[in-house]
């Protein structure tokens, strides 16, 4: 279908739930009551490596309202990961529900339920924990060397490459095709860094166990992956699938925290245990010394090039921190070259050598951007160092090297999600009208003429980048979803797809009313409930639109195809001559009946049956959405703070089937991004301990720090994709980082290597490039 | 507006009853010496206001107290007796929105809908007091209510509107 004859697709349609939120309406895991709830907490190390010699509870249990209190001894020790992956799960099997060792300051020692939050509390301040304190690593690129406290020490752990190293996850791949920077002219080698960061959505993880009327456990959970949570609660707590049911309700934000299977094996325990119902919700303080954060990140990028700007050699070697446990340590390191490598044709050889170390600070995970982030920062920042020593312009650099359409990459096929890749090539690609646009809005050449003479202490400067990131996991990642159809001619779309406040609901809607030749208020979407809905890996890997949405117009169309047959009858005309449209089905010589007579045909007249239809979705490739940002900065060099002027993202994701939520998803993911840049950092004490657990001292964006920011779409044809679309919602995070750290070095010529671009480190820059 | 009369409240089971009143309505609230509104107006079954941080730091929790925005999460139950308390389900419903809960929907403001509440409330009171303000006031008015899905640039899009639905309203009347 050409997109000239979208009528419901590529429509500024209003978001589904948006006016019911604005009205403050009890959507989300919190808002309900249930009788009888109790107030589940859990008690945290306060060391960052021990092993519980004792623990007592008895006078926890002693307080009044405590009606239950679980330690190691009471759950099932099973080891997995909470990575809330499809299974099996490439992350190390290493983490069970409780444990006799704590790995990192805020590690789980105990749980209690009791009637109100004040005796749960009291109750943790009565466990009697003997510590036996073991010394502890926090530096990751200590972590493999000789004497480094080995942290998972434990026998049934599995799936650790390295476990005495503290080595969670580990991949090398090359290509070689002649000597490596034999053909260089010039090699630079030069290492960058990213900290500890926090997602940060507003909701807090917040889970409500309960029991329905046949004793099945009932988990009511802010979660993004709903079916994972379902099978790795029965694998933690060594129950049957068919005993749990999981509901999503709505989700007050993610970004890859909430795929984390985090506190729904805990309060099931106590659900279990009490008969009751139980609620857990995480303090802000809890979020972020106890969720998960983006793996921090050591990049060293080696890479040669000739005088005529081709890219000879390129060996990235990256370490992750994963913390005190391994989820998502393979996949984001992967991932880290995966996402990247393939933007650039790199003419001779390619080396990655990746690794993942354990160490004894807070759990990384899931993050918005998944290793690209880290990947792209080093990558773009290194493209404009090739481009100054070899004294070709940066963007017809860049233009020169990256991929184009039709072109493919070994590191395709080679670097897969923890296993081997998909072969492909590049279907579809707005990247070079990306940066025609950005350049365009920002006024690149003008501006680059106007700062190229510049006196006193602000200076300003331009700085871009290329980015790309996939639209699933491919031969992976599955969704589905079932449609069916109503009285008066509207559809129930039933879905596994986790809408997290992506807006999902209402694209997958659009997809299915685009198809079904209604309005997208006539579709009624529901999603997800493990016990109602089909299927669906859930929302990560920027795969709702991509694979989701394939199965939803799989689903549509066969239940068009069903209302035809009946049509057909109705209106004695072949079905080949008829059509969806407007809410009928429309004969060629414009003879017509609604869907309401239809529906009612089916159910009440004639060969009875329910129109209905699932269909399932699988990638076989992942086209990658990209874009290019672009960053005007003015440095104060007397004082180092970096204010941004001027931000430009342009993005190709394909059609965008909802323009406005396309752009919001872009627009979020830059501001994120400059906080990455700018402000944000986790910091620690030297015994471990999170020093800025709170919004007061973990400094995100609010509406004054907004810079002028704009997201230009950039339309291409995905063939792939449902109605030409690829995804879009994490590529817009991985650009702030080199965008900015290039106009920072355009405007002083002093460069940041190590994020967040605080104002002493821009000081310390520009003092050392002076020296 | 009414005076508090915390001093004259008496526990009654470790319980205080306040009496406030609540999106134009009188209402009485049990609640703990050391709860806070926000707790209490969530156990009473009003849900609209989020609890993001508990700290004051993230504006989930804005309402109207007394004629301003505040962060119930920071006013003790107690001393909202006698107070004068607007929520989010105070401002409008699906049935009948606000111009602003419109303008929030219009301009793709909302994504997961969290903060919107608190925002919703900010914005408010912002237009009341400054029927056209110009970005830096709304950017000024919306900076304790803290997001991280949008990037605020539909929200601020979305007061702009608001502001223009609003003084359209008037000047019709």
């Amino acid at each position: 279908m050409e997109k000239k004859d979208f009528k419901v697709v590529n429509q500024r349609v209003d978001k589904q739930d948006a006016l019911g939120l604005a009205c403050g309406h009890p959507v989300f895991a919190d808002d309900m009551d249930f009788t009888g709830m109790l107030y589940g907490r859990l008690l945290w190390s306060p060391h960052a490596h021990a092993r519980i010699k004792k623990i007592d509870v008895a006078a926890a249990l002693k307080v009044p309202g405590v009606k239950a209190v679980l330690t190691y001894k009471d759950v099932p020790r099973v080891l997995r990961t909470t990575a809330g992956q499809g299974y099996p799960e490439p992350s190390p099997y290493d983490t069970c529900t409780l444990d006799n060792k704590v790995r990192f300051v805020g590690d789980r020692v105990a749980a209690v339920a009791a009637e109100t939050p004040e005796a749960a509390q009291e109750a943790l301040g009565l466990i009697k924990v003997d510590y036996e304190v073991l010394p502890a690593l926090f530096d990751p690129l200590l972590a493999d060397k000789p004497g480094a406290p080995v942290i998972h020490d434990e026998p049934d752990a599995r799936n650790i490459p390295d476990a005495k190293k503290n080595i969670a996850a580990k991949f090398e791949f090359e290509v070689k095709n002649g000597e490596w920077f034999g053909a260089a002219d010039f090699v630079f080698e030069k290492t960058y860094s990213m900290p500890y960061l926090q997602h940060c959505a507003i909701e807090n993880h917040t889970v409500i166990t309960s029991l329905d009327q046949h004793n099945r456990l009932v988990i009511r959970t802010s979660t993004q992956v709903p079916f994972h949570v379902r099978r790795i609660v029965a694998q933690a707590l060594q129950i049957p699938v068919k005993k749990i049911r999981v509901i999503k309700p709505r989700i007050g934000g993610g970004f890859g925290s909430k795929q984390e299977v985090l506190l729904e094996d805990i309060c099931s325990a106590l659900t279990l245990k009490t008969g009751r119902p139980v609620r857990i919700e995480y303090s802000r303080k809890e979020t972020f010394i106890s969720s998960r954060t983006r793996h921090p990140a050591v990049v060293r990028l080696k890479t040669g090039v000739k005088k005529d700007g081709a890219i000879t050699d390129a060996e990235m070697d990256i370490t992750l921190n994963t913390g005190a446990y391994g989820s998502h340590a393979l996949t984001v390191m992967m991932c880290s070259g995966s996402h990247t490598i393939p933007l650039y044709k790199v003419a001779n050889n390619i080396k990655f050598i990746g690794k993942s170390v354990y160490t004894n600070l807070p759990v990384s995970g899931a993050y918005r951007g998944y290793g690209a982030t880290q990947g792209f920062f080093a990558w773009e920042s290194q493209m404009d160092i090739m481009a100054d020593a070899i004294g070709m312009d940066r963007v017809e650099f860049r233009k020169r090297n990256y991929i184009k359409l039709g072109e493919g990459s070994p590191v395709f096929k080679a670097m897969g999600e923890g296993r081997e890749g998909v072969e492909q090539v590049i279907t579809s690609t707005g990247l070079y009208e990306c940066i025609e646009e950005g350049m365009k809005a920002i006024k690149w050449k003008e501006k680059r003429e106007k700062y190229r003479h510049q006196k006193g202490p602000l200076r300003r400067g331009l700085g871009m980048c290329g980015l790309m990131q996939g639209s699933g996991i491919p031969e992976v990642d599955m969704g589905c979803a079932t449609i069916k159809m109503n009285e008066d001619g509207s559809f129930n779309l039933l879905m596994g797809a986790a809408d997290l406040g992506t807006g999902s609901d209402t694209i997958l809607s659009q997809i299915a009313a685009e198809v079904l030749g209604v309005k997208v208020t006539d579709i009624i979407a529901h999603s997800s409930d493990t016990d109602l809905t089909p299927f669906d890996v859930g929302a990560y890997a920027s795969s709702t639109t991509f694979i989701s949405g394939g199965a939803v117009k799989k689903a549509a169309e066969r239940v068009r195809d069903m209302i035809i047959e009946v049509g057909a009858k109705i209106l004695e005309k072949k079905k080949e001559d008829l059509r969806l449209e407007g809410g009928k089905v429309v004969a060629r010589d414009g003879a017509s009946c609604s869907l309401s007579e239809v529906a009612n045909t089916s159910l009440y007249y004639y060969n009875q049956h329910q129109i209905t239809a699932s269909a399932s979705h699988f990638g076989h490739t992942s086209p990658p959405p990209f874009a290019a940002h672009f960053a005007e900065v003015e440095v104060d060099t007397e004082t180092g703070k970096v204010k941004i002027l001027d931000y430009i993202s342009c993005v190709d994701c394909g059609t965008a089937i909802n323009p406005t939520l396309a752009e919001g998803q872009n627009d979020g993911a830059t501001l994120n991004g400059i906080g990455h840049t700018l402000s944000e950092e986790m910091e620690f004490s030297s015994a471990g301990t999170p020093l800025n657990a709170s919004f007061r001292r973990y400094k995100i964006p609010s509406a004054a720090d907004l810079p002028p920011m704009k997201t230009i779409l950039i339309p291409t044809f995905e063939p792939n994709g449902p109605f030409g679309a690829k995804s879009v919602s994490e590529i817009g995070i991985n650009g702030p980082l080199p965008a900015i750290a290039n106009a920072i070095a355009d405007a002083t010529g002093a460069r940041l290597y190590n994020g967040p671009f605080t104002p002493d480190k821009v000081l310390r820059a520009i003092k050392n490039k002076a020296s | 507006m009414k005076k508090n009369k915390t001093e004259s409240l008496t526990a009654e089971k470790g319980l205080f009853t306040i009496a406030l009143t609540l999106n134009g309505r009188p209402a009485e609230f049990r609640v703990k010496p050391n709860e806070f509104l926000l707790d209490a107006l969530r156990a009473h079954g009003w849900k609209g206001t989020k609890k993001g941080c508990d700290t004051g730091d993230c504006g989930s929790c804005a309402v109207m107290f007394n004629g301003k925005p505040e962060l119930a999460c920071m006013i003790p139950a107690v001393t909202a007796h006698g107070s004068v308390v607007g929520t989010i389900e105070g401002v409008g419903t699906v049935d009948r929105p606000h111009p602003i809960q419109e303008a929030f929907v219009e301009a793709g403001g909302v994504q997961c809908g969290f903060c919107i509440p608190g925002m919703v409330i900010s914005a408010k009171h912002l237009l009341e007091n400054v029927p056209d303000p110009s970005e830096a006031e709304i950017k000024k008015a919306l900076d304790g209510n803290l997001c991280r899905c949008t990037g605020y640039v539909k929200q601020i899009e979305a007061v702009k509107i608001a502001s223009k639905k609003l003084r359209t309203r008037r000047a019709s009347k």
